[in-house]
């Protein structure tokens, strides 16, 4: 149970939660938005979440929206990770989704929750940032959209009373040549020493990495270099693994050194299998 | 001092209204087991990891540890006090697939609802849905093969 007394809301609207958001903090409140609720309950049980009120916003209809129109998928922040599985609108998406935690666990997971969490794996941003996706944000001034690389460095960068509403992703990505793979330390449910995604776009390998650093992240500058074809695949790969933002992670899970070895060999791999030689 | 946020919520559980005052942060493991006395749900690691907890919440397992009990106000809750003789209990009477059985309440909740849901699962599937629960006894062969004994009877029936 969450060890301090906090109020629970349950807003229909997004006018409402962002209307609540708004009243509860003028009464000197710290109310904290609410999806599937398992990372807030479980880390304040150790006092590492503080809060007087929660807003759930899985009743918010724009938040459970799962929809793929002509143009683009709408996945509202609020469906659990095994909703998304199930419905399978976009497979690499999928293949990360399923990759966190257990399934059970992912009845109650949300996307958005799993995306803006503090436990900094956040392995279903991978796909998304690969995609370029955009992110429909709520606030106080209302709801605005904005390409997922101004919202997301690392972490969320939403203001104060904002919340995640949806992510939109182009169709076309949907059905791009893709590679995932999730090494962990040991067992098949966990944190990872390694998670990768991948796709291939116009010719060109985009690749994103969770578990290498105490953050999600894709980076330009890697995949410049696992794209340089005139080199020789080595040396792209060593090349890769230079460009890597820093600090590299080196804790119970895996040494910094074994996870670069583990990194490199799922590089060789993943250019093997998209067919980047 | 915080002032207390107990309030009354009308749950469904195991098809019968029941009123119950918990506070608004109390999880549905604790107000099962506390203020309605269902002890069948286990608390284990209260972390979302053992399963031990499990309960189904609109025929979705959960992890009761993991959600707050007012979240499930308008929902239908059963807990393992809510089945009786379903062919999985049965199964894993039949195949020993327990030991000192406190995980086996969160292993049965699970199970029920594969069994229910996805009648044509094959290995893979029931390997992922039992991943969610950790038994330490190590009963798993036994535990697959009671799940895999109800499907096959699903199966044979329909």
């Amino acid at each position: 149970m969450i060890p301090f007394e906090i109020t629970y809301h349950r807003p229909r609207s997004i006018e409402e939660a962002v209307h609540l958001f708004d009243t509860l903090q003028q009464q000197g409140k710290k109310p904290l938005y609410y999806g599937g609720g398992t990372e807030i309950i479980t880390l304040s049980r150790l006092h590492l979440v503080a809060a007087d009120a929660v807003i759930d916003i899985k009743h918010i209809p724009e938040c459970r929206t799962l929809e793929f129109n002509p143009h683009e998928l709408v996945l509202g922040s609020a469906l659990p990770l095994t909703t998304l599985e199930e419905a399978n609108p976009f497979p690499l998406l999928t293949k990360a989704a399923r990759e966190v935690a257990d399934r059970t666990a992912r009845n109650q997971i949300t996307l958005g929750g799993n995306i803006c969490g503090q436990i900094f794996y956040r392995e279903t941003v991978l796909p998304l940032l690969l995609s370029d996706s955009q992110a429909v944000i709520a606030g106080k001034d209302g709801v605005k959209q904005c390409s997922i690389h101004d919202v997301f460095l690392q972490h969320i960068r939403l203001k104060p009373g904002q919340f995640l509403v949806q992510m939109k992703v182009d169709r076309s990505y949907a059905s791009l040549p893709h590679f995932h793979r999730k090494r962990r330390k040991q067992g098949k449910v966990g944190y990872p020493l390694v998670t990768a995604a991948a796709i291939k776009k116009d010719g060109q390998i985009r690749v994103a990495l969770s578990g290498v650093c105490p953050f999600p992240f894709r980076s330009k500058e890697m995949e410049e270099r696992l794209n340089a074809r005139h080199l020789p695949l080595h040396d792209r790969i060593e090349g890769a693994i230079r460009a890597l933002p820093r600090p590299i992670l080196d804790d119970i899970e895996g040494s910094a050194a074994y996870r670069l070895f583990v990194l490199k060999q799922m590089l060789f791999d993943m250019i093997d299998e998209l067919g980047g030689e | 001092m915080e002032s207390s946020t107990k309030c009354e919520m009308q749950l469904l559980v195991n098809g019968e209204t029941k009123s119950v005052v918990a506070r608004q942060g109390d999880t549905l493991l604790f107000v099962l087991r506390n203020e309605l006395g269902l002890t069948g749900a286990k608390p284990g690691c209260l972390n979302g990891d053992c399963g031990a907890c499990t309960a189904l919440v609109d025929g979705t397992p959960i992890k009761s540890c993991m959600m707050l009990a007012i979240e499930t106000v308008g929902k239908e809750i059963t807990t393992i006090e809510g089945l009786h003789n379903t062919p999985i209990q049965r199964a894993f009477v039949e195949h020993f697939a327990f030991q000192c059985g406190y995980c086996t309440p969160g292993f049965i909740m699970n199970a029920y609802a594969l069994t229910e849901t996805k009648p044509d699962a094959d290995d893979a599937t029931i390997q992922e849905w039992l991943e969610s629960n950790i038994c330490r006894c190590t009963s798993y062969q036994e535990i697959e093969a009671a799940v895999k004994e109800v499907l096959r009877q699903k199966r044979k029936t329909e």
